[in-house]
């Protein structure tokens, strides 16, 4: 505002306003093009393909709600998907949340074996989920370790992943023991920034322990969890790569979950179409988490 | 316990608590570490030894039979060759497309910017597992899918890196960028020479990020690749599992040894950082 007062540098300031209007385009545009290009078209390329019948070879065919009727209504296929793919999450969400919280509260203190015990346990977090699930399904082989563990202790063998009982167990087993090391850590800097006053004037009034986590621990750290079970929720339900690595969707269909049901019936049954109805199925559930989510993160930032 | 005092007594029972929690600490640790000491042991016993029941827990015979297979018949040096191009030119070309857009996003006001972020949020919720089927036959119809360029490509634009980055440029204040456009510095130069030093941090852990996420990337490859000479390391250890009948445990041990040497390493080298880095990017 108080340029305008001075005349001489207003030239110079119009020439180079128009370039600087023009560079925030430049540095802005190429990351814009690529998600158009690589994201944005692709999945309005699949909502529309959601509507045609397509082997990925022959002419595309209109054929209207079809693929969705066949989801919901001609097959069973995909409705096990689904509730294969609920009860993982719900596993993992509950399971990953309670012990990243008791071993967030058990190894809070500074010690050097806690900050070892919580080394140890975030690196798996770091490693291939399919280097992971290969180690694990050795040790769970019907000839393996755990049940060779199992057995000293008299007790029956399992058939873990071998059996459509327990495979889905086995698989959430892996997941949780792969994820509760980053999820503590995350929880123990939460808990970090709790003020230790609060816990003080707690100490002072004779709070027991129970109480004051229940308290005072819980409810401060109620937005970090919430936050943490809608991400948990996000990664869950887009779970592969375990499922593909360690059973292919089986026994019979009791791992079958969305993004692999997507994954055969693109790449091995090649019906593009159904694939695409059912990615729209999977876009709608991330779509409603993901805008919880960021009225989340704008909360924080307010209140922050 | 007779004859002791009541102070004594106590200070048996918190020693013996502490005992009791060591141990449960070091349960812990083997408890995470076994898995990882399973794989390295069970990748130097000979095949016969991993059939038996129960298992050893110590090799009774050491072997470099499973490495001779994952470097001399897998060949993996040829796979790992393919997971660094593809690694190293993402974060190359990450380096050019994120970091500019992030500072425009953080530092200039300007129309379509918010459509324009709007966009970049979108992406969050638009994974790779739902758009695979379409951009395998554009990539068809560019005739591209003999390269690597379908690994590459798609993940360059990172709403992620471009989200962290914005925050850290917002922190720098403006009177840094207006002094050094004061000394005549092109916007440019203030973008590399000014901000992206002030925010290196975050730089590093979106480099970090780059690197862990494409040394294990699974899914994409698989879908992307059906050539064999363009595969990356995590699909060339996959395929340990088809390449002989029956499993050979020694050969699929060693070659998840090497998918996760390099983690290990790094994680040595740098276990703070990361930490460091991991806890940030979930609590935003």
């Amino acid at each position: 505002m108080e340029q305008k007062k001075v005349d001489k540098p207003k030239k110079v300031r119009t020439k180079r306003s128009l370039s600087t209007k023009l560079t925030p385009y430049a540095y802005t545009m190429p990351a814009i093009i690529l998600f158009l290009v690589f994201t944005v078209y692709p999945m309005i390329n699949m909502i529309r393909l959601s509507f045609y019948e397509w082997n990925g070879l022959t002419e595309e065919k209109f054929v209207g709600l079809q693929n969705y009727n066949y989801l919901f209504n001609l097959q069973v296929d995909f409705k096990i998907a689904l509730q294969n793919t609920l009860v993982y999450t719900v596993s993992v969400v509950f399971f990953l949340l309670l012990f990243a919280l008791i071993f967030a509260v058990w190894l809070q203190k500074d010690s050097k074996i806690n900050a070892m015990v919580q080394r140890l346990m975030f690196f798996p977090h770091l490693c291939s989920m399919l280097a992971i699930s290969t180690v694990f399904s050795w040790l769970m082989d019907e000839e393996g370790l755990f049940n060779a563990v199992l057995s000293f202790f008299d007790l029956p063998g399992l058939r873990w992943l071998n059996d459509s009982t327990t495979a889905m167990m086995s698989i959430v087993i892996i997941a949780v023991w792969k994820g509760m090391g980053y999820h503590a850590l995350i929880l123990l800097s939460s808990l970090k920034s709790i003020p230790t006053e609060i816990y003080e004037a707690a100490a002072l009034d004779n709070t027991p322990p129970v109480r004051k986590f229940f308290r005072i621990t819980i409810p401060l750290l109620s937005p970090q969890l919430f936050f943490m079970l809608i991400n948990i929720t996000l990664s869950s339900f887009k779970v592969f790569e375990s499922i593909r690595v360690l059973t292919k969707g089986g026994p019979g269909k009791s791992t079958i979950v969305l993004v692999y049901y997507i994954y055969e019936y693109a790449q091995s049954n090649l019906k593009y179409g159904v694939a695409a109805a059912a990615g729209v199925v999977l876009l709608i559930f991330l779509a409603i988490l993901t805008v919880i989510y960021f009225r989340l993160i704008n909360r924080r930032v307010h209140y922050q | 316990m007779l004859g002791l005092t009541k102070k004594q007594r106590r200070n048996i029972k918190r020693t013996s608590l502490n005992i009791l929690e060591w141990i449960f600490k070091l349960a812990v640790c083997v408890m995470f570490l076994f898995p990882f000491y399973w794989m390295v042991i069970t990748s130097f016993k000979p095949y016969l030894e991993t059939l038996q029941f129960p298992p050893t827990l110590w090799p009774e015979t050491f072997t470099l039979s499973g490495y001779f297979t994952v470097f001399e018949e897998l060949e993996v040096l040829r796979y790992i060759k393919n997971t660094l191009i593809v690694t190293g030119s993402v974060i190359v070309l990450q380096f050019l497309v994120n970091i500019p857009a992030a500072y425009a996003f953080a530092k200039w006001e300007y129309k379509g910017k918010g459509m324009m972020w709007a966009i970049v949020l979108a992406t969050f919720m638009i994974p790779g597992q739902l758009t695979f089927m379409t951009i395998y036959y554009m990539f068809a119809d560019w005739g591209i899918l003999n390269s690597l360029l379908p690994q590459i490509l798609p993940t360059i634009a990172s709403a992620f890196s471009i989200f962290m980055l914005r925050q850290n440029f917002k922190q720098i204040s403006d009177e840094v960028v207006e002094a050094a456009r004061l000394d005549n510095a092109s916007e440019w130069k203030i973008l590399w020479r000014v901000m992206v030093p002030m925010a290196k941090s975050t730089v590093i852990t979106t480099v970090l990020f780059s690197f862990i996420g494409h040394w294990n990337a699974y899914f994409w490859p698989l879908v992307m690749t059906r050539n064999e000479e363009l595969k990356p390391i995590t699909l060339a250890i996959d395929r340990l599992k088809s390449l002989e009948q029956g499993m050979n445990y020694t050969d699929i041990m060693a070659g998840n040894v090497i998918l996760v040497l390099p983690v290990v390493i790094l994680f040595l080298l740098a276990s703070k950082k990361i930490i460091q880095a991991m806890a940030y990017r979930g609590m935003k």
